[in-house]
């Protein structure tokens, strides 16, 4: 019952942030009712019991990724245009497609789904059996994962490289 | 409502949000935020029934998606970055001379 009652809570703050992203003008503002659905959506994670998947997620992307976004937004200019006017010329058919899109995906879900009682959380995704898992199995991806990240940093200079070759 | 079910109407909720923030708003950043929230509802529909399975490979693969969004914020936001340093702008509205 009280887990319900938090699964409920949670989902609701997921999606108020959602919406709220929707809504707010600034883009700070946006960043952080986007923070506030990640964290809600790590507290769902963790009830869950993937506790791994939780705290990856605090700590990806609301620790590194939605802090480099703050970052951004405050290297730039608030008194652009496109800070005070929120909506774009394709807000009518955006929010047109919104109401179609959730009432198919909302429809087909509804239907098509058996309700399957969830498998008793806990013992399933420990950090023990994750790691293991991880590199015994997985790895080539882990060696992967590192090239990929080597990649993205040579091209992020390769980029800011650019700006100043067009600059000066 | 079954809990799982709950879960995954709320994914399928998130995804739809964020492609409609892409489409509707005009700031290049907040479409970029909105783009973030796709992948959220995604992913939560994935550990959702990763978790239904009781599979490990499920968090794996998680894991590594979230290293992919990690590696594209760091791309694109420096993009933007230029963008919004050549054209002294973050509407979208302004670069439709990208298009091909």
């Amino acid at each position: 019952m009280m887990e319900q009652v938090l699964l409920w809570f949670f989902a609701l703050a997921a999606l108020a942030g959602g919406v709220l992203m929707l809504v707010l003008r600034h883009p700070m503002r946006v960043a952080l009712a986007l923070i506030s659905t990640m964290l809600s959506l790590a507290g769902i994670y963790a009830m869950l019991g993937v506790h791994v998947i939780a705290v990856f997620q605090v700590l990806i992307y609301v620790g590194a990724v939605m802090v480099f976004m703050v970052y951004a937004i405050m290297l730039l200019d608030v008194r652009d245009p496109s800070f005070t006017r929120r909506y774009s010329a394709y807000l009518l058919p955006g929010l047109a497609g919104l109401a179609v899109l959730a009432f198919a995906f909302v429809h087909a879900i509804r239907g098509s789904l058996p309700a399957v009682e969830a498998p008793a959380a806990g013992g399933n995704f420990n950090v023990q059996q994750f790691s293991v898992a991880f590199l015994n199995d997985y790895w080539l991806y882990f060696e992967l994962t590192s090239v990929l990240l080597l990649a993205a940093v040579v091209a992020a200079i390769a980029i800011l490289k650019a700006r100043r070759g067009n600059n000066g | 409502m079954d809990s799982t079910q709950l879960l995954l109407v709320l994914s399928t909720a998130l995804f739809a949000l964020g492609l409609t923030g892409v489409i509707v708003r005009r700031n290049l950043l907040v479409m970029l935020m909105c783009m973030e929230l796709m992948l959220n509802g995604v992913i939560l529909s994935l550990v959702t029934l990763s978790q239904q399975a009781a599979s490990t490979t499920g968090a794996v693969l998680v894991f590594l998606v979230f290293v992919v969004a990690a590696a594209e914020i760091a791309i694109a936001v420096p993009i933007v970055l230029l963008l919004a340093r050549r054209k002294h702008t973050l509407d979208g509205d302004a670069f439709t001379d990208l298009r091909g």
